[in-house]
Parts: C-alpha cells; structure tokens; sequence
C-alpha cells in the first residue's frame, strides 16, 4: 500500500512526510520527524502526554492521523521555547518545581498555553477542570496548578 | 555521624530550592525517556501475551510467524538460558512462560520486524495451542483447600509442620512480641475488625520501554527506563547466559516508576531478539500490556484486633494479612506485617502474614509496599477504638506512640523519631481546628517506612575550571540529582550551579542498588559527602605541596584550602578552582570516591489530615482538604519534599477511592487502561498542604531521611476514617467508589 505525502506547518516550519494511512500524528512526529517531546502514555486520548496543538486547537495526537496534518499548522513542545528563551510557563514550572519524572511535563505546557491564549485569567477551578485531561502520577498537581496560576498573572502583568 | 544540623544554623546550600539541572531539558521536551532512542538499523519488537488465566502451553508453532516478510527473529522461552540462577528464575518466567500461562497478559512468545505493522501481524501467525486450566484470582478463594492449584511444586513455608501437599499459600510469616492472650486480657475495651483491598497498579504515565543490542558473542548494551539499571544489568545477563561486566545498561530519564520499575519485564525479551536477529530492539509496552503484565499491588485480605484500658494504654494489638502476589511467591505480606503496629508501643503484638498465590500479574513493590493497606486496617482501627474510648482519635495516637528505645513491631527498639512531631503539629495546624459543615468528616491517620542503606558507589571529578562532575549509580526518579548536586556544593563549599550530576551506566561506576526503599537521597548523597571530604583531604594534599607545607597543615575552609596551625596566615587561602588548574604539575587529575553498604537509614512517620464529604444520595466522595506532615530528618531541596509528600497522598487518594483492578469471571483483566482504572486527575483534588518536620537522622552526615514512600501509607486509612465519620458508617473495603458508600449506608439504615 502507497504511502501518504503529508504537507504541513509544524512550530512554524514547513514540513513534509510520507505517513501510512493507519499511523498517527503522534507516531509521525515522533519515529518520521525525531519530535519527541509528545509522548505516548496510553494511546488511548486519556493521558494527554501527547498535546499537541492544530490550528490552536489543543488535542492528543494519539487520536489524530498524521495525515490529518495536512494543510494545517502544528505546534508541539519543542515550538513553545524562543531559542534560549523559555516560554513563561516553562520557568514556572521549574521555579515551583511542578515536576517530578517530567515524562507528562510537555503535555502539561501544551494544555497550559492553550488555556492562556483563550483565558490569560483562570480561576484555580477553571485550571484544575482545563488541566483534566492530563494525568501527572507524581507531583499530586498542587505544583502544576500554582506554577500555571502563577505564570497567568505574570503575564497579565499582575 | 551526624555533624551539621538545622539548629546550629550551618547549612548554606541544602535547604535551598534551586532549579534542578535536569529541569531546562525537561520543559522543552528535551529529555531523552525509554522510547526516545533510536539506534541505527533498529527492529520493533512486540510480545506475544496470553489471554487465559491459567493455561497449560501445549505448543507454539512459529513457523508462519518466521516466514513473514520483514520478520527477523521470533522467540520463546527456549531462547533464554536454561541454567538461570534460582533467585532470577521466577523473573524470568514472568517475562516469558516456561510450560504454562499464569495469568491474562502472561507473555508467551516474542517477535523482531522492521516495522510495527509486520511485528503485530507476526503475532497474530504465532499458533499456540493452550489447554486452559481453572483459575483463581482472590485472595480469599485461593486458600481454599479446593482451588485451583497454580504450581503443584510449591509448599508452604514457615509451617511447624512441613506440609506434604503442594498450596497457593507460598509461605507464613510472623513478627511481635510479648502475649497478645495476656494483653487482651487486660483489655477494657477491644475492637476486632475485617478489611478487603482491592490490587492497584502504580499507574506511572511512561510505560516499559528499552532498546537491546546484543551481539553473537555475548556483548552488548541496552538502554532503558529503570529505576535500577545494575539490577537491570544482572538480571538480564543471568538470563541471557552471559558475563554482567558484558552488558553495558544505560538508565534513560525514567517516567515515573513508583517501585514498578524495580524489575525487569521486556528488557531480556529485547536482548534475546537482538541476539538472536543480529540488530537492534526496540520494545515498547502498550497501556494494556502494563496493566495486565507490570505492576500491581497485592490486594489484602485482613483481620485486625486492638485491645485498651479505658484510661487509653493499648495493652495488645493483633493481626492477620492474606496478601496475594500475583502468580509468584512474594514479600509484600512480610512488610505489611512489620509495619502494621510500627506506630505503636504495646507490651503485646503479633501479625500473622499469609503470601498467597493467585492468577494475576507478579505483585512488584509500590510505594512502601505493603505497609499502605495494613495501615488502612490497623488506623481504622486505632480510630474505632478511640471513639468507644471516648478519647479524642489524636490524643489517643499521641498516648500511645511509639517512642526512641521502645520495642518496635518489626525487630529492633526505636531510635530517634518525628512521630511525636508529626502528632503534635497537626494537633495545632488550623487545619484540625477548622469546623466542618454538613456530610462531612475529619480523619487522621499516622504512616510508617523503614527507609534503607544499600550498596553505592560514586564518583567526584574536580574540573580544571574548578568546576565538579558527580556520577552516581543511583536512578533520579524525581529530582534527586539537584539533592546531590546540594549536598556536594555544601561539603566543598562552591556554588550550587558549579556543580554537576550525571546517573552513570553501569560500565562506569561499582554497583548500585536500586532507587528504591526511599535510599537514594540518603545513600548516594552520604557516598557523595564522602567522596567530597575524599577530594577535600587530596587538594589540601596539592596545596600543601604548592606552599611546600606538611599536608596537615592546610584545613578546607568554606571552599578554600588555608594554611593552618603554625603556617596559619602565611599564604593567601587556594580556592578550588585554582588548585584545580595547577592540577597537572601538582600530580593529575583530582577526584573523589566512595564505595559501601550504606548503614544507618532513619526511619520515617507522618501524620495525615483529610476532610471529605459524602454526597447521601450518590456516595460519592469529595476530597475538600488535605494536609500531610511528615518527618524528613534534614530536606535537602524542600520543594522536592513536599512533591514527594503531595504524590504520595494523591496516589493514596486514589487507592482510597477510585483505583482498582476489576477481574471478571474468566480470570480476565477487565480495566486495562486509564479510562477504566481511574487514577485522580487535577479536578478531583484541593491544594495538598505539606508541614516538613525535621527530626535528624544520626546515620547520616546532615541528618537526611528517606521521604519517598512513607506518604503512600497514611491516605487510605485517613481518609477512610473521614468518610466513616462523614456516612455514620465503618467503611472496611477499598477502594470507597461510590457503590460501595452507598451500599454500606443502606446497610447501615436497614
């Protein structure tokens, strides 16, 4: 079976790989193009290790085709730091230590800038149920919720 | 041993919260975890697992599965060694069956392929012809004289009488001391009580995953998530028939492993296939496949009895424990027995502890293993007592906790310890003194860990920019190498940031134990003082014969050598960064060692606090609040102490709730996957207050404790205490889901 040619934007740069119809975008961003900040927890959509966003839209790659890349614009992790500068979110969660192993941590900040682009004012409720789909096995969240509350009103020059 | 201490105010590192020096590569997705390694000409391999309970593997035809295109090697326990050590046998035939299947997931055969799509195709051509057997999957049922038999070659051990027919129970175990007959006695009042958990599996989010590349002649290395990458190494080569100083293992950043990582499960199975394909192996673990292969904790069946004089002096406690092990012997019951009463002092305790076998997965530790559901028994217990006392459940726990030079359940008398602390601090937290309103309870429960010492070995490199590589064998599960980094930078007196760590393979240090038994911090960190105090005395050696002094003339002062004694003042003190660049005209390259059986580990206790209310109509169960104080002798880098607290507590929240492995009637896993078995998410939970208690270790230079696991132990029985207060009801099975609130409610009104 032919292979399928896949033409995309991922974090800003124009990109093209040939994918099989079944694979996932998780699995091509990862074994096709060496992007493997996402990662697999469960490839099942339940442990968000794999966020990554479409078109601004925050989903798991895991339930994503590779070939539904095609013609849109993918961020990942790797797209969130600007070179040697860290995204906000990124030096909060290492001020307030808000991770432990780090294996869900790129997941964590995908979902956390997707909720400050739409809400830079969350209430701890809004974070805690936003943050829902991504599952930390070490920190118990209290970290992750203070680093991203934290980083919201940094930004909003609170 | 113990030489610096928070009192006296020496400390200018440790205590300090730096940014750890893993941290930049693991925000920006950096870090290279089990499945992020790639390695040239690498194959997939995939397991093959059984999906009966227990059944007899008449055949396995490969034949088909070989002939696939893209197939480069199948195997199945033929390929591994015959003659493996008896201590690594049980491991091995848990990777892959010898003759039978013993439970749903057991892996039976494996295959090499170019691709994933060819290596799950090849699965599917493995024919394996099974004979499927009756099967048990609890605890209770597998004592049973008629249950189904899972090895007609184990018989009970620790029987008065040697018994003369093969049983599921693998063995008996008892600890205390004293006549619980003669403590009851002068009891005035007993409470005697049932308890039932069910298995929970550590749930880490990172499955299993390792790349193996071993050549035909038996050399070879392999990379791989961990928490023990010598185990690794010496398990594997047992296995495989091959020399340990042969296979170099390299331990990846690890995903989380909760003490599920402290055993092997594919990593032979890589290595077989790389041998026998001549490539290299990639073997990833489905979310599945961990649940129904790795993991789990043991489930509990328990009988606790605790005896008091109504003046609230507990005169006898008593227990029974049935744990199961999955489908191989274990020694989870013996620790729950140990540490059932570790809270107490009595003239009079005995647990009795029964390993079970069942069809289920090989139980591997989890977070204080064994101690979390004991202690959900016995603190439930201590509660109900103290109530029909009428004794405040605090004051009742602070009257009889055990104290330094009191007989312990488990063995030795008690040295120093922050029981007392942890009792007294929430006894005045705001947070026991808070009204609660309507559906709601208060529980408090008190939690015990060993903690332990173990083989290291580490190393200390003096750059010649003054700056310092640290190399430990110990795995960083989550953020021991900023501790290290701490405590080195504090002995040799230079900035936090001029320090460096690396976790070094095992071709590159002495053996390591494993990063378990909350040792890491404790042991490495003490082989590191010492390896810095070795350095220390060799660059006062270089400025001795810098400034042509006697060697003991020179003294290391707050990160300089000075001359001392009669020379003291007549040279301008050396600092480390300029000793180490005469270092090659002074006589080479400066290092530090330390090599030992770590002695001396403290123990840990904490106290938990927890609020919840019980929705009357659902028995649902909402955490409002939670508060975890907890002894850590010295906390190296604070933030990282309160983490492993908040972790802890959270995944005793959802042991107590949510968590559990569901069986159905033909033995098969029902819930293998994070949809099913529920671990807590981000809105199921309040903020997890912490209160870090520092009661010194004297076995260790700064007084440091292991603080990874004792905060897995109270959660349970807190929270169970606080739901029992909340639903009018004793609840005595985990986990508290609401079908069962509800129902014990209901019984309760009938």
């Amino acid at each position: 079976m032919s292979q399928i040619h896949v033409q995309t934007t991922i974090n800003g740069d124009e990109t093209e790989f040939l994918c099989d119809a079944e694979e996932t975008l998780l699995d091509a961003l990862r074994d096709k193009l060496g992007l493997t900040g996402a990662k697999e927890g469960c490839g099942t959509g339940d442990c968000g290790a794999c966020s990554v966003t479409v078109d601004g839209r925050l989903v798991c790659s895991c339930l994503v085709l590779g070939a539904e890349a095609h013609g849109r614009e993918i961020t990942t992790i790797e797209g969130m730091a600007n070179g040697e500068e860290l995204h906000p979110l990124q030096q909060k969660f290492l001020d307030h230590a808000a991770l432990q192993c780090g294996i869900c941590t790129p997941g964590f900040l995908v979902a956390a800038k997707a909720l400050l682009d739409r809400n830079p004012n969350p209430t701890e409720t809004e974070v805690r149920y936003w943050l829902a789909g991504n599952l930390c096995r070490c920190t118990g969240y209290d970290k992750i919720i203070r680093a991203v509350m934290d980083t919201a009103a940094e930004m909003r020059g609170a | 041993m113990l030489d610096k201490t928070a009192e006296n105010g020496e400390f200018k590192y440790v205590g300090t919260r730096p940014q750890r020096p893993d941290g930049v590569d693991k925000v920006t997705g950096r870090a290279r975890f089990g499945a992020d390694m790639v390695m040239p000409g690498m194959l997939v391999g995939k397991v093959l697992r059984s999906p009966h309970a227990h059944a007899k593997i008449k055949s396995i035809d490969t034949s088909a599965a070989e002939a696939l295109k893209g197939v480069k090697a199948v195997i199945t326990a033929a390929d591994l060694t015959a003659d493996v050590p008896e201590a690594e046998y049980d491991t091995m035939v848990n990777c892959i069956a010898h003759g039978k299947a013993l439970y749903d997931g057991h892996g039976v055969a494996a295959v090499a392929a170019t691709s994933q799509a060819i290596a799950n195709k090849a699965l599917k051509l493995i024919k394996v012809d099974y004979e499927v057997l009756p099967h048990v999957t609890d605890v209770e049922e597998a004592c049973k004289d008629d249950a189904p038999l899972l090895h007609d070659n184990i018989f009970t051990e620790g029987l008065e009488e040697e018994p003369t027919t093969p049983s599921n129970i693998s063995g008996r175990v008892q600890f205390g001391h004293g006549d619980v007959e003669k403590g009851f006695a002068a009891a005035d009042t007993i409470v005697e009580r049932k308890f039932r958990t069910e298995a929970t599996h550590q749930g880490y989010i990172e499955p299993h995953a390792c790349v193996g590349n071993l050549s035909a002649d038996g050399t070879g290395e392999l990379w791989c998530c961990t928490q023990g990458h010598y185990m690794v190494r010496n398990s594997c080569a047992a296995i495989l028939g091959i020399d340990i100083s042969r296979l170099r293992v390299t331990a990846s950043e690890i995903g989380g492993g909760f003490g599920g990582k402290t055993t092997i499960f594919i990593e032979p199975i890589a290595l077989a296939l790389s041998r026998k394909a001549g490539r290299p192996v990639k073997v990833v673990m489905t979310r599945d496949e961990v649940f129904r292969a790795t993991g789990p904790t043991s489930s509990a069946s328990m009988w606790i009895k605790i005896g008091a004089k109504s003046d609230g002096t507990i005169t006898a406690m008593e227990g029974l424990l049935k744990y199961q092990g999955g489908a191989f012997k274990g020694t989870w019951v013996s620790l729950g027995c140990m540490t059932a009463f570790a809270c107490y002092r009595a003239d009079h305790m005995k647990t009795v502890g029964y390993d079970v076998l069942v069809n289920r997965p090989r139980a591997a530790a989890y977070r204080a293993p064994g101690a979390p559901m004991a202690a959900f028994a016995v603190e439930s217990v201590v509660t109900e007592l103290a109530e029909k006392l009428g004794i405040d459940p605090l004051e009742f726990r602070l009257q009889n906790a055990a104290k330094e030079g009191d007989q312990s359940s488990y063995g030795p008398k008690h040295r120093a310890h922050g029981l007392i602390e942890t009792l007294e601090t929430a006894k005045a937290h705001e947070h026991y003194n808070t009204p609660l309103g309507p559906n709601q309870g208060r529980g408090i429960a008190c939690g015990f860990w060993f903690n332990f010492g173990g083989q290291t070995s580490t190393s200390l490199n003096v750059g010649a920019d003054g700056t310092v590589n640290i190399s430990v064998g110990t795995v960083d599960v989550g953020g021991s190498r900023a501790s290290m980094c701490l405590m080195v930078a504090e002995e040799l007196g230079v900035p936090y940031e001029k320090v460096r760590c690396v976790v070094a393979d095992t071709s590159s240090l002495g053996h390591n134990d494993t990063t378990d038994g909350s040792r890491t911090t404790f042991a490495s960190g003490m082989a590191l003082i010492l390896s810095a105090r070795d350095a220390k005395q060799k660059l006062c050696a270089r400025a001795a014969k810098i400034w042509e002094i006697p060697e003991e003339a020179v003294e290391w002062v707050d990160g300089h050598a000075r001359p001392a004694g009669p020379n003291a003042g007549e040279f301008d003190p050396m600092s480390l960064a300029e000793i180490a660049g005469k270092a090659e005209t002074t006589g080479g390259p400066i290092a530090g060692h330390h090599e030992y059986n770590a002695r001396g580990a403290g123990v840990s206790f904490a106290t938990h606090m927890v609020d919840t209310e019980v929705d009357p109509d659902t028995g649902r169960v909402t955490v409002l609040r939670y508060t975890v104080i907890q002894d850590a002798g010295k906390a190296v880098h604070p933030a990282y102490v309160e983490g492993q607290f908040q972790g802890g507590a959270v995944q005793g929240i959802g042991w107590a709730i949510n968590e559990e492995y569901i069986y159905g009637e033909d033995g098969r896993l029902q819930n293998p996957g994070f949809l099913d078995y529920r671990i807590p998410v981000a809105s199921d939970l309040p903020m997890i207050d912490t209160v870090i208690i520092e009661n010194p270790n004297k076995g260790h230079p700064y007084g440091v404790r292991g603080v990874g696991e004792t905060s897995i132990v109270p959660p349970m029985a807190a929270i169970a205490n606080s739901v029992s207060a909340a639903a009018g009801v004793r609840m005595t099975e985990l986990p508290m889901s609401p079908p069962r609130v509800l129902k014990a409610m209901d019984d309760a009104k009938a």
